[in-house]
């Protein structure tokens, strides 16, 4: 049995098969050959040395060249590595007398290796096991060729362990073969956690490396809630975490009750409950939950379902489709909202970004590309013909900004005029509020736009100064964090006095403890996931405004993020022992 | 023809010890005999062909270790070798580290993701 704390992303717990997906992707069955294809097998495993081989020594001729032989050096100690006489006896033994396919065998010993390394004393042995995984990749790419193992061809259920998944892998997952997954490294709020939130499939993320531990086929028990992953359990964690599975259902099939019932407080204020949706067919589930609108319709998928730029009705077709589906109700379609890192068309130069989160994304990346942003704001205009649509620029950090996206949407509407296209003419025009700036400039942003959204992942992000995605620093993401509460209520505030809509459409919103905050800060249109929205809905209803209110006033008085989730733990246990003995870890997760 | 084993104990020399470009020049040299060529350490014995091996030695400067061979050039094997480690490699010695124990130099300045 081995244990490991993750970062719980996604909630629900699921207990299956590990499939396993290497560093590089590659799949390492623990699969074996037959006793007459053995000989086959080691000689496919030596041509894969020699393949290796010969790609090292080409490295080594370059390095040499560029960098002087000093360096070139390491390449001919890995050299010596992959043609080790021990290694490869070693290798052949376990083809032919275990059995082992050549992947399996490769794996199994070069990890040992880098095990025994890790073990060793001093800092610089143990920096070697790198250079073991590094070769081990070598030999895996020459047996299994380039190609990533497909995802989405998953044959039966199981629970997916990766270093990584990319937001296009985790896109491709099909929740019904996939009970949960594991990734090594990763945060809360990254696009990978958002994603498996969407499709509700159960996930950890940052646990750290483990997979050299795992072999495909082992049990694993993923605890979306608390991040914790069991691999090979034992019998009596395995009986506990069946019935904490069961209690987990009849929990949320009981806040699935409140269906029919309006999201308001103890004393009849209505909040508004919206929907996250990333993908056009997550309507259903937004539907399922009685969403009072889609606060926030994600577009990156749409670019990145193919490495072409999407055409105009590519956007019009997946908007339309989600407008009609809400029937009535308010759908924000928020533009492009990523890195030219994330779409694979880096800079025309080629060079990766130093600081992808400061650098060319979002508004900035659509900005730069007006004519693709002019067809995504086209499709946006004719899907507001069809039901009340209303359209959010993000990451606006200036005026200036602002004012050439609405220069660009009034561009679109003046095509669209002379088309005698129909569209919605006074179609509301809104920003995210996720850069500091623009919450030190509210007022002045509110006069030029309709509606805000506080986006609060990267406004904490960017408030604190922290990557939410590195492991090492992850604890000081602390959405609670006075600065960012005073600033929310600023915002509100500002809001409140312009007349102007503001919600919440961040992670906040999906934490009971956070949205009571929320709610006592003054909003009263919280935008989630939609599983998360009959949870909200039920802590929504058990508590008053006015003890919301003073527990803000409190909050907004501390000095640490630390004392503000205690506050928070102590009052929901107050209002709500059952679901605190849910969630013992939030708000607390960072 | 001589199955007799041929031994000699050295010392470490070198201040970095047996890390990756001595291990390579050691199995490198070990591999050019025949002989079959071990290194013990307080009864651990590893081969002296496999670079894997001598890594998870982890001899430090100043480590005792035995050469040992048996087969037709072992004497010859056992003085090579035995000269390499005590001659320390021909490392100019610890002040700079060498880059062999570092990975290939990387641009890559501070990003926050």
């Amino acid at each position: 049995m081995l244990s490991l704390q993750g970062i719980a992303v996604s909630p629900g717990v699921a207990i299956g098969e590990a499939f396993v997906v290497d560093h590089e992707g590659f799949r390492i069955p623990r699969r074996f050959v037959p006793q007459d294809a053995v000989e086959y097998e080691i000689e496919r495993l030596q041509r894969a040395l020699d393949a290796a081989a010969a790609e090292l020594e080409q490295n080594r001729q370059r390095i040499d060249a560029q960098l002087g032989s000093q360096y070139g050096a390491i390449f001919s100690a890995h050299l010596r590595m992959l043609q080790d006489p021990q290694l490869v006896e070693k290798l052949h033994e376990l083809i032919r007398t275990r059995h082992y396919s050549p992947e399996y065998a490769v794996s199994t010993t070069l990890r040992e290796y880098a095990e025994a390394f890790e073990q060793l004393p001093g800092h610089v042995l143990p920096e070697r096991a790198h250079d073991i995984y590094d070769i081990e990749r070598r030999i895996l790419r020459q047996l299994l060729g380039r190609r990533r193992e497909e995802l989405s061809h998953l044959d039966s259920p199981a629970v997916i362990l990766a270093h990584d998944l990319t937001p296009g892998e985790t896109a491709q997952l099909d929740p019904e073969k996939t009970l949960a997954f594991v990734t090594e490294v990763g945060g809360v709020g990254g696009h990978t956690a958002i994603l498996a939130k969407a499709k509700e499939i159960p996930a950890v993320v940052g646990t750290g490396r483990f997979l050299h531990e795992v072999a495909g086929g082992d049990l694993v028990i993923v605890d979306g809630d608390h991040g914790h992953v069991i691999i090979d359990p034992d019998a009596a964690t395995l009986e506990r975490y069946e019935r904490e599975r069961k209690q987990h259902q009849a929990l949320f099939q009981q806040f699935e009750q409140l269906r029919e019932l309006p999201a308001e407080t103890a004393d009849g204020v209505r909040i508004e409950l919206a929907a996250n949706i990333e993908f056009p067919h997550e309507v259903r589930a937004a539907r399922r939950r009685a969403a009072a609108g889609v606060g926030l319709y994600r577009t990156e998928f749409l670019y990145l379902a193919s490495d072409e730029e999407p055409t105009e009705e590519d956007h019009y077709r997946a908007y339309a489709q989600v407008v009609e589906a809400m029937e009535g109700r308010p759908v924000v379609i928020r533009t492009l909202d990523l890195g030219a890192d994330k779409l694979g068309r880096a800079p025309a130069d080629g060079e990766e970004e130093a600081n992808p989160f400061l650098g060319l994304r979002s508004i900035r990346l659509s900005l730069k590309n007006i004519d693709g942003f002019r067809v995504q704001l086209r499709a946006i205009l004719r899907a507001s013909a069809l039901g009340p649509v209303q359209v959010m620029f993000p990451m606006i950090a200036t005026l200036g900004e602002l004012r050439r996206a609405k220069m660009v949407l009034a561009d679109a509407m003046e095509d669209l005029d002379e088309q005698g296209i129909h569209y919605d003419r006074r179609i509301p025009v809104g920003m995210m509020v996720e850069v500091p700036s623009s919450a030190v400039l509210i007022e002045r942003f509110l006069e030029e736009v309709d509606f805000v959204s506080i986006g609060t992942n990267d406004l904490v992000q960017y408030m604190l100064a922290v990557d939410r995605a590195n492991r090492e620093v992850a604890e000081l993401y602390q959405a609670t964090d006075p600065s960012v509460l005073v600033m929310i209520d600023r915002v509100v505030r500002a809001a409140e006095a312009a007349g102007k809509p503001v919600s919440v459409c961040g992670q906040m919103s999906s934490e009971p403890g956070q949205a009571l905050l929320l709610l006592g800060l003054g909003i009263r249109r919280l935008s989630m996931p939609p599983v998360n929205i009959p949870e909200i809905k039920a802590v929504t209803r058990r508590v008053r405004c006015d003890e919301c209110r003073s527990l803000a006033e409190r909050a907004l008085q501390m000095d640490l993020a630390r004392e503000v989730n205690a506050l928070l733990r102590e009052e929901l246990r107050r209002i709500l022992p059952d679901l605190v003995n849910h969630h013992p870890t939030s708000p607390d997760t960072p | 023809m001589s199955d007799r084993v041929v031994r000699r104990t050295v010392t470490v020399r070198n201040a970095q010890g047996i890390h990756a470009r001595p291990a390579d020049l050691l199995a490198k040299t070990a591999s050019q005999f025949d002989a079959t060529i071990w290194i013990e350490r307080q009864g651990e014995r590893i081969d002296a062909k496999s670079i894997l091996s001598l890594l998870t030695l982890a001899a430090v400067e100043g480590t005792r270790l035995e050469i040992c061979a048996e087969g037709t050039d072992a004497e010859e094997a056992v003085a090579k070798v035995a000269e390499l480690i005590e001659r320390g490699f021909d490392e100019a010695d610890a002040d700079s580290p060498s880059p062999t124990d570092s990975s290939p130099p990387q641009h890559r300045p501070g990003s926050i993701r």
